[in-house]
């Protein structure tokens, strides 16, 4: 079933504020097995110039995705789920992520299209500080297969 | 925050050194908690075969987090990068006994004004690209 044309445009409200910790940051960086220490040690951070532990590139996607999710699970919306995978990531960093920010999310859906037999969703998501300071954006795809047919 | 690599040491076409990545069953358990996917074609077996996959497979966003990784080692710094993007075209899967390996590779795909380069990345599962037009945009020193 195609996804609902009806959606391209439609921004999301805001995300409860997430809080950046250098623990999660710690977490995710042993998880994709990086032992960088600005990652892990503040200290180490602070000597390369940085205020706090850094966060990966992709750290991004561990509020940004649940956010797309959630925002895109309205029934009336028509992604069947058990069919999506990720097409495409993007990241535009305005200054790195670092522990001690607390950020929030505002998602808008930008495009929805057909492509061969799949479907196409694209969802940009802005990331600030709770204060207002833009961080990076995130342009996130999802493909959903066999949607168009 | 500066990046160890030089501007103008950084010549257009130049191939940085390829890296291998080894990819586990552990380490998709271990990024499923870190990052909030448990999607289980990431890690059950049985499900990702139910669903039409040849075994499990590793998160996009796991390989992705690869291919920064190459790029954040050759950089020294992460702080320095502006833009980072790819499109994921293909499996890499992961058996339970062997686990897989990326290759990634980079190139000096063009030099920008103001200290910035766009590196372009390929990353290979047993010769078969995984990740396509995957970019990134850095300042270097």
């Amino acid at each position: 079933m195609p996804i609902n044309r009806d959606y391209i445009g439609r921004s999301f409200p805001p995300t409860d504020p997430y809080e950046v910790s250098r623990v999660k940051i710690g977490e995710f960086a042993d998880a994709i097995g990086d032992p960088n220490p600005v990652y892990h040690d503040r200290a180490a951070a602070q000597a390369s110039g940085h205020p706090d532990v850094v966060a990966p590139p992709t750290f991004p996607i561990v509020f940004t995705m649940g956010d797309t999710g959630s925002a895109l699970t309205s029934p009336d919306l028509g992604i069947n789920f058990a069919m999506v995978v990720h097409g495409e990531q993007r990241f535009v960093y305005e200054r790195p992520l670092y522990a001690g920010d607390t950020v929030v999310c505002e998602s808008t859906i930008t495009d929805i299209r057909s492509a061969g037999r799949n479907e196409l969703l694209t969802v940009e998501t802005e990331v600030k500080t709770v204060d207002g300071e833009h961080i990076c954006t995130a342009y996130n795809s999802l493909v959903e297969r066999a949607g168009a047919t | 925050m500066t990046a160890q690599v030089k501007y103008d040491e950084v010549e257009e076409g130049a191939a940085l050194p390829a890296q291998t990545y080894k990819v586990d069953r552990v380490d998709l358990v271990k990024y499923a908690g870190a990052s909030g996917d448990f999607n289980p074609i990431h890690w059950r077996e049985s499900f990702a075969k139910s669903v039409g996959l040849p075994d499990v497979i590793a998160h996009g966003m796991f390989t992705m987090a690869q291919a920064g990784r190459y790029v954040t080692d050759w950089l020294g710094d992460p702080g320095v990068i502006v833009d980072f993007g790819v499109r994921f075209s293909g499996m890499v899967v992961v058996p339970d006994d062997v686990g897989n390996e990326l290759e990634i590779r980079g190139v000096v795909e063009k030099k920008l004004g103001d200290n910035l380069i766009v590196l372009a990345l390929t990353t290979r599962v047993q010769g078969e690209k995984v990740l396509t037009r995957a970019k990134a945009t850095v300042r270097l020193a």
